[in-house]
């Protein structure tokens, strides 16, 4: 089963990445008005439950993969 | 008068382990390298985690190093109100492991900053600062591209209103909330730090005021150490 975890800058949070990238795409003339930068993790998991497999990627986001002070994230299962 | 003992934890990716440990040792402690893999810690009456780039510092700084079996020894050590001094890398490894409010975030700049900065010492009434007068100014340098402090503004609140806040930069370098350099636990035995005093304890090197921080850790470690003998 696959899964792909999306962690993203909350909203409020300064993203000076996020700006970068903006900036230049403003620069190659790309109307952007905002760009925020966040992560993208693949994963291949043995679990065979989509249920059971979100509950430990929920785990593992809290622990792990994403900072819940700065980052929220997404969790997408295949089935 | 006795040398306390002070462990310093090398990381894999740890690079001032060596350079705090001397620091140390001038000032009168005995330090010891712990690496990463230990269990437990020695008798000390004191620990440093290091700067440096804890396990590539994949992820996010520390997130990783936070996991490293020593760090539940170090955790248990401070909850017994044992001295943590995380700085640098050890400052955002602290962060990530729940010992330290707030979080490391890449410097607003986007640039890495390698300079001497004036910090303003907020308190000198903590176990890492007694040599220290509240008010008066460090300079002590700065290596980092992921040194912007925060903390939403319930936490900041909180930091400010308990005197958490030990340093501040005088001119903010890298974006962090409230120009915070520095701050400790609520129990005020836990301080991490992003400019690194092990640097600055030589005149040959500019500046001396790191040593007035670990000389501090060293006075209180050695405290300690008698106090449990």
């Amino acid at each position: 089963m696959k899964a792909t975890i999306l962690v993203r800058p909350k909203p409020g949070i300064l993203d000076p990445q996020g700006e970068a990238v903006q900036s230049s795409l403003r620069q190659l003339g790309f109307a952007v008005d905002e760009a925020r930068v966040g992560r993208v993790i693949d994963l291949e998991l043995a679990d065979a439950d989509a249920d059971a497999a979100r509950a430990e990627l929920e785990r593992a986001c809290e622990q792990l993969l994403a900072n819940p002070l700065i980052e929220s994230y997404e969790i997408a299962v295949e089935r | 008068m006795n040398r306390p003992r002070i462990a310093v934890v090398t990381f894999p990716g740890s690079n001032d382990d060596r350079d705090a440990a001397l620091a140390l040792e001038r000032l009168g402690a005995e330090p010891t390298l712990v690496w990463h893999a230990e269990p437990e810690l020695p008798d000390v009456g004191g620990v440093v985690l290091p700067g440096g780039f804890s396990y590539g510092d994949y992820l996010r700084c520390g997130a990783i190093a936070r996991f490293a079996p020593v760090l539940e020894a170090v955790r248990r050590f401070a909850e017994d109100g044992g001295l943590v001094l995380g700085i640098c890398n050890g400052f955002q490894v602290l962060c990530e492991a729940g010992l330290l409010p707030g979080v490391l975030r890449p410097n607003a700049s986007l640039e890495f900053v390698c300079r001497d900065v004036a910090l303003r010492l907020e308190r000198a009434d903590t176990p890492f600062t007694s040599r220290g007068e509240a008010g008066q100014t460090l300079t002590i340098p700065i290596k980092h591209g992921e040194g912007c402090y925060f903390a939403d503004e319930e936490l900041l609140d909180e930091l400010e209103r308990d005197g958490q806040v030990v340093l501040r930069y005088e001119q903010n370098p890298n974006g962090s909330v409230s120009a915070i350099a520095g701050v400790t636990n609520r129990g005020g035995n836990v301080f991490g730090l992003m400019p690194h005093p092990e640097h600055a304890v030589d005149p040959l090197l500019g500046s001396t005021d790191g040593a007035l921080l670990l000389g501090s850790l060293v006075d209180a470690a050695r405290e300690r150490e008698l106090t449990a003998a």
